[in-house]
């Protein structure tokens, strides 16, 4: 009930697959998805191992909510050692695939090893196969997903797979689920080609089920009212999509534009969501065609998109033709106020073009950032990028850029080092805006200073998912605090961090917190699993889980030292908009999160830390 | 009143909900492979089209049965009787429209039966995509947005496109 109960190991280098049952004890303190893989991660391997090499382990994990009609139940997440970090890495996705999985009868399938040839899995209930990839080896995700479900002639299949970023390692490369639906960041679709596994394809026929169906259904219709009632999630989310942000962020001059030089983008308006629904100038006709709905999803705030087929990027490509997934507010800032560019069409395009080679949008848009300010900087030129004219605002740049990096071809491999290896490649490492090696997304620490402290703080590097701050700073959710300064942040940063965790460990998307708080998600959660789950003890969860992640990373070496923002973000004052001559207060925020967290000056979890939280 | 199942392609936004209420009900766990209604993702379009049994009056699938282990109830629903059917598939054959179909777990057909006049995927379509509607009404919304149209000073943009 809620959990299958079941787990599927694989062990690709002696190609072999058993059956397990979950760890209900660990299922207990760890409910499920990010905390319960994340536990298995810790337990069964070294943190120090090779994130690239075969005792790398990498989970695909549901959590009890997923397969279930709760709204957004249907998230699924990737647990591996990411290698753009070094650092664990957590990448959560949705689509149908997750719920698929659950449907086969299985919590999460643990990956270990490494195959000796390339390889591609198939889930059928109880029928698990390793089969030869070799016909699919070298192709993109969108091929991968058409050929898996042709050769086993059943268009009822889900598959999540890598493109061919993926199988060169490209260190920032995404699982991409359902043609557009993406475990994106961290590198985890290095991982998989790292282990020569192209696509995990599942059919299930089985039924969930919960602990109190009576019970469910009550807490489940509760929390739809509730989303449905919600300004954010009722109205904002569907008719906008997470571009509904573009242009607030904007005018909190909290855009990192150009690689963060600047904290407003002169282009948002022409990349935001109100420009995606404009009819185009040039055929008449909107970017956005309609909203698509995640497994069990009652917000619906995915983006189908269309290119104007006259666009350059697609004239004589008639493949990009079709409709698909169009742009996130994360991607559209990547690919756009990070590098300058503010065509739309062509950061559709590049976007679709992260999706079928299984690109991380946000990491790669942040790196050609970083890039031209190497190139104007005058540390890369033409030669180097292959006459490429690597300028901020270079709409050709970008698109050739991706094309690039998806196929790792010239400056392409380069540039999918991400950020961080390449500027210290050029002799310039602070000019990387990551955190542990993974690239900001799209919020600067200087305007939303909640944000500064998220980064640096974030297990898995740089990430606005951990704790989304932004909410409360800016949007006024739970309750509004003031964007610009460092007091009470601490504690606000610490409570996102637990109360995410839970939900990243529960089957839900994260999205539903605009609206629900673990109060709402609570009965639903108890309703499904046995163990009397209160918002308090999600939120214990929520803390145990956040501790552990900290102590794989801290077992891997990271410190103290790695919790800090570049110095960009800690000497360049904003030059514009309402944080204008503000740089990040992280060094007053910091001492006070390390003592709230009852971690040490060091970073490290006191012993009465890991007794209170009975690690 | 008779009744219908009215759907809206163009408010589905694909979450299948509809095929987790309906499984539901009629098999007591979520099960979409076993739901009587499926959406189905036409991606390269960009729509969504949730499709089950329309109850015809003369029944292909009801015709076919050699046992006659479908039968119509007041409602005029088109019912499979678990203990009559003998899980030949020949109804499956006959229905041009694929909406009955086997189940291998039973060993008997499944198809909606519009849940005894109260049906699940309609009450759990979060965008009213699925509608139970005056069976002899079923084109009302329709009817009222072209009449809404009707000498007003307004370009209709084609004959599926509401605005």
């Amino acid at each position: 009930m809620g959990w299958t109960g079941k787990v599927l190991r694989v062990d690709l280098t002696n190609g072999t697959s058993t059956s397990e049952p979950l760890n209900m004890e660990w299922a207990d303190k760890y409910l499920g998805q990010r905390g319960l893989a994340s536990k298995y991660l810790s337990e069964e391997m070294d943190p120090k191992a090779d994130a690239l090499g075969p005792d790398n382990k990498i989970i695909f994990a549901t959590g009890p909510l997923t397969g279930t009609c709760a709204s957004t139940g249907g998230r699924y997440s990737v647990i591996t050692k990411g290698p753009l970090t070094g650092a664990i890495a957590c990448s959560n996705s949705g689509g149908y695939w997750g719920a698929e999985l659950k449907f086969a009868g299985w919590d999460m399938v643990i990956i270990e090893g490494q195959s000796p040839k390339p390889v591609y899995l198939t889930i059928f209930d109880d029928d698990v196969q390793i089969r030869d990839a070799s016909e699919v080896w070298g192709k993109s995700v969108w091929e991968a997903d058409a050929w898996v479900k042709s050769t086993h002639q059943d268009p009822m299949m889900h598959v999540a797979a890598i493109g061919v970023a993926g199988e060169n390692k490209v260190l920032y490369s995404a699982i991409v689920n359902d043609l557009h639906r993406a475990a994106g960041r961290s590198g985890v679709g290095a991982v998989l080609g790292s282990k020569n596994l192209k696509a995990v394809g599942v059919r299930g026929t089985g039924g969930v089920s919960v602990k109190d169906f009576k019970a469910f259904m009550k807490a489940t219709n509760d929390g739809k009212k509730v989303l449905k009632d919600n300004a954010v999630t009722g109205v904002g989310l569907p008719t906008f999509g997470t571009q509904v942000l573009m242009n607030v962020i904007n005018e909190s001059g909290a855009l990192p534009t150009r690689n963060g030089r600047d904290v407003q983008f002169e282009g948002a308006k022409d990349i935001s969501a109100e420009a995606m629904a404009e009819p185009r100038k040039s055929d008449g006709k909107p970017n956005l065609l309609t909203n698509q709905a995640c497994f069990s999803c009652t917000i619906a705030c995915g983006r189908i998109s269309k290119i104007d087929e006259k666009h350059y990027t697609v004239q004589n490509k008639p493949q990009y033709w079709q409709a698909s997934g169009g742009l996130e507010y994360e991607a559209a800032w990547a690919l756009g106020a990070a590098t300058g560019v503010s065509d739309l069409e062509a950061l559709t395009y590049t976007n679709f073009i992260c999706n079928e080679q299984g690109i991380d949008p946000i990491s790669f848009g942040a790196t050609v950032g970083a890039a031209m300010e190497l190139y104007e900087l005058g540390l890369i030129d033409k030669e180097k990028t292959g006459g490429l004219e690597l300028v901020f605002g270079s709409t050709e740049a970008l698109t050739t850029a991706v094309e690039l990096t998806g196929k790792a071809e010239g400056f392409g491999k380069e540039l999918g080092l991400g950020s961080a290896r390449l500027t210290a490649k050029y002799g310039r490492p602070e000019l990387a805006m990551t955190v542990k090696g993974q690239e900001f997304p799209a919020y600067d620490p200087r305007g939303v200073q909640g944000m500064g402290l998220t980064y640096a703080t974030s297990n898995r590097g740089a990430c606005h998912l951990r704790s989304y701050t932004v909410s409360s700073e800016i949007m006024g959710v739970p309750e509004k605090t003031d964007p610009l300064v460092t007091e009470g942040k601490a504690a606000l940063v610490k409570a996102f961090q637990d109360a995410t965790s839970a939900v990243d460990s529960s089957g839900l998307c994260v999205f539903t917190t605009f609206a629900w708080t673990l109060d709402d998600i609570a009965p639903q959660v108890d309703a499904a699993i046995p163990g009397d789950w209160t918002t308090e003890k999600l939120l214990e969860v929520g803390e145990r889980i956040w501790n552990m992640e900290r102590m794989f990373n801290n077992r891997a070496g990271f410190t103290a030292a790695d919790d800090k923002l570049p110095e960009r973000m800690m000497k360049d004052a904003a030059k514009t908009g309402p944080a204008k001559g503000l740089v990040s207060g992280l060094d007053k925020m910091l001492p006070e999160y390390y003592e709230l967290r009852g971690w040490t000056p060091e970073g490290v979890p006191t012993n009465d830390t890991i007794d209170r939280l009975a690690m | 009143m008779l009744k219908a199942l009215v759907i809206d392609p163009g408010k589905c936004t694909g979450c299948k909900q509809c095929e987790m209420a309906c499984s539901y009900e009629n098999e007591g766990v979520f099960n979409p492979s076993k739901s009587r209604i499926r959406v189905f993702d036409f991606h390269e379009d960009a729509r969504f089209v949730p499709y089950t049994c329309t109850q015809c009056d003369e029944a292909w699938c009801q015709q076919a049965c050699p046992v006659n282990a479908i039968t119509t109830d007041e409602m005029g629903v088109k019912v499979v009787s678990d203990s009559l059917c003998v899980g030949c598939k020949v109804c499956t054959i006959a229905c041009p429209f694929g909406t009955i179909n086997y189940n291998a777990s039973t060993g008997k057909v499944i198809k909606c039966d519009l849940c005894q006049g109260s049906p699940a995927c309609a009450d759990a379509c979060p965008t009213a995509a699925i509608t139970y509607q005056d069976i002899e009404q079923t084109g009302f919304d329709k009817m009222k947005l072209w009449a809404g149209k009707t000498g007003a000073a307004v370009e209709i943009d084609g004959p599926n496109t509401p605005v």
